[in-house]
């Protein structure tokens, strides 16, 4: 953008203040060059499929196997074969729902949030991020849809979508749910989109070497994605600006989206969902699972193909810490709901938190502070932020936490509301069980596809962040080489 | 003989096309490009572009977005379908709201999208440049200049010295 001109000449007052040189860090380590990073991400593809990635989708197409089976019986019979009957008619369908959503938020928070904020760490991890959000959407998107029962009243006019039903009758457009519908199909579609947006470039790479090797077939499958891209700076200059918009308008979309998730609760009149902390609450533990899956998928893909150069302790670092932060901002959501339950003075729910940590799902409640608020304090030490090993553990703990944190709110509301003669108990069936399960296989096999066919890293971003893109020369990256020289 | 589409040079550096796009730029050619592998900070400027037009088309996507909600809602539940729910008016901009701004981030991505490919004419999936033979490096680690023939200034011995003095290699001649 012509506005960034005038870093060419500094501002006067820099000679008098002689400010101490700020050391940048390093984003890739090694001292590595354009052409290594080439090699090194587009060698994933070009490389033979290795071994373990046809037993990891192997096993990967089993467990999703459980979600077609357990999806094929609920057609075929009805929702019956769930675990749900009163009073919890809402259970581990939003549960997962609303578990899988979250996941999908560190994908866009890391591809358009930090990119506002210009955080260039997040060159290396954006791509793979983004990719688990649109195949964490797609998780997502089974549960409300299957939910209904007969599917094809999901799609059919007059019911998800806007269009009048066979009575005339239009959806009710104040409901939560239905701005949900606009919500999760936004989402899912601008993830798309700007996921693919980003690729551009660096198909065009793939295409240009697949014809420089001479495997046409895949030159024009890579290139008819690349759309012609040849890295023209005319166009460079529109496709950073197009960029920069697509992260402006996904930054208000992420935080709505889970904004409107928590509607779904808030709104409703049920004891412990009626309160207005919902949407920061939302938002803040949707990043934290997301960011506890980031670094589930990150940790052994940079273990595999060894991109400890580009994955570096400092990428993780900052992954660790806005772990820890949202991880403690949810631990300031769970005290402050309870502070409120008793500060309110409403009766019922000041019942309802009691029974949260106390009463029949008490072990579920524990589960989840324990993973949630606890398992995020170790980050802060340096010694368990260094050891990948145990980090990767943590972050399993994240994920089963943020699970029983949507479990926690909408089972144990439902199961003891305000009448004690309509209380209940909910369990899950093995329908329910097996379904949920083969998500995470459905997941695997989209994301094993994604890193066997699709560079996994931005390469023209990564490039554009190491010292050598900087086009005034040397004079910016001596505090990098010293800060590098240090460690 | 085919005819020239334009002269084409290679820098090894990012540095040393920033300088030679300037000095391109101040020889006064008008229809000529620099091929990078990645967007190089402030090459705008020395090249002469001007700020992208691509928000343009995202304004425009927003507005229509935002209408597109409110004039949806307000013609289900007010007028094709008048709806009593709750016992509130037909239509509030208020409850119309949450839909509305999920639109407008829908219309904007759609139209940003589509702006882009617009003013950079893709897709294009034919072009003399991705013909040379040298442009196997243009997207991993080199960069170049090609400035076309059919630029006003363009004369080709006269342009070919150009890219030479100002540290070009590898300069060729590309065919349309």
């Amino acid at each position: 953008m012509s506005s960034h001109s005038a870093d060419t000449d500094a501002p006067a007052i820099l000679a008098e203040v002689n400010p101490a040189p700020v050391p940048r860090r390093v984003l890739v380590a090694n001292h590595r060059d354009f052409h290594w990073i080439t090699e090194k991400v587009c060698g994933i593809v070009e490389s033979k499929t290795p071994l373990w990635w046809w037993w990891c989708f192997g096993v990967a197409a089993f467990v999703a196997s459980f979600t077609v089976a357990g999806l094929t019986y609920l057609v075929a019979t009805g929702v019956g074969v769930w675990g749900h009957a009163n009073p919890v008619n809402w259970a581990w369908d939003i549960v997962n729902f609303v578990f899988w959503i979250g996941i999908g938020h560190a994908g866009t928070l890391i591809s358009a949030i930090l990119c506002l904020l210009r955080q260039k760490w997040r060159t290396s991890i954006n791509r793979p991020a983004e990719a688990m959000t649109i195949f964490a959407v797609v998780c997502a998107a089974i549960f409300p849809v299957f939910h209904v029962g007969r599917i094809w009243f999901a799609v059919l006019p007059g019911f998800l979508f806007p269009f009048p039903n066979a009575n005339g009758i239009w959806q009710n457009f104040r409901s939560p749910l239905e701005w949900d519908v606009f919500a999760v199909s936004t989402y899912g579609t601008v993830s798309v989109l700007f996921w693919y947006i980003g690729l551009i470039p660096d198909l065009g790479t793939m295409r240009d070497r697949f014809t420089a090797a001479g495997n046409l077939l895949k030159a024009r499958i890579y290139g008819f994605f690349a759309m012609g891209w040849r890295g023209s700076n005319r166009a460079w200059s529109n496709y950073e600006m197009a960029y920069l918009i697509l992260a402006g308008i996904a930054t208000p979309l992420v935080l709505s989206v889970h904004t409107v998730v928590s509607f779904d609760f808030a709104v409703a009149l049920i004891p412990g969902w009626h309160t207005t902390i919902f949407p920061p609450y939302f938002v803040a533990g949707a990043i934290f699972s997301g960011f506890g899956m980031v670094m589930t998928l990150m940790l052994p893909l940079r273990a595999i193909y060894r991109l400890e150069d580009l994955i570096t302790q400092y990428h993780i670092d900052c992954m660790c810490k806005i772990t820890l932060a949202t991880g403690t901002m949810v631990g300031y959501a769970y005290s402050m709901e309870f502070f409120i339950a008793w500060y309110g003075a409403n009766p019922f729910e000041g019942f309802t938190f009691i029974n949260r940590a106390f009463g029949v799902y008490w072990w579920s409640y524990w589960i989840m502070v324990t993973c949630n608020v606890v398992t995020p304090q170790f980050f802060w030490f340096k010694k368990v932020r260094e050891n990948t090993t145990l980090v990767w553990i943590l972050c399993l703990f994240v994920n089963v936490g943020m699970w029983f944190e949507r479990f926690v709110i909408i089972a144990t509301s439902l199961a003891r509301d305000f009448l004690p003669s309509s209380w209940g108990y909910y369990s899950p069936s093995i329908v329910e069980i097996f379904t949920f399960f083969g998500t995470f296989g459905v997941f695997s096999v989209l994301f094993l596809l994604f890193i066997r066919f699709v560079p996994v890293m931005p390469m023209s971003e990564i490039k554009a962040v190491i010292p050598q893109a900087d086009p005034h020369g040397a004079d910016h990256h001596h505090g990098a080489a010293a800060l590098e020289s240090q460690a | 003989m085919k005819k020239t589409y334009g002269i084409i040079a290679a820098f090894d550096t990012t540095p040393a096309l920033y300088q030679a796009c300037e000095k391109v730029r101040d020889a006064g050619y008008s229809r000529w490009d620099a091929i990078t592998p990645f967007p190089i900070h402030g090459l705008d400027a020395a090249m002469g572009i001007r700020r992208s037009k691509v928000p343009r088309f995202s304004l425009a996507g927003g507005i229509t977005g935002f209408c597109t909600g409110m004039t949806l809602i307000w013609w289900a539940n007010a007028y094709e379908y008048p709806l009593i729910v709750g016992g509130k008016p037909y239509f509030s901009p208020m409850f119309a709201f949450p839909i509305s701004y999920e639109l407008t981030i829908l219309f904007t991505a759609f139209a940003t999208i589509t702006g882009m490919f617009l003013v950079n004419l893709l897709p294009m999936h034919y072009h003399p440049v991705l013909k040379a033979p040298q442009f196997v490096r243009a997207s991993d680690d080199r960069f170049y200049i090609v400035i076309e023939a059919s630029d006003p200034k363009y004369h080709p011995a006269q342009t070919r010295g150009l890219l030479e003095q100002i540290g070009g290699q590898d300069i060729a001649e590309i065919e349309e």
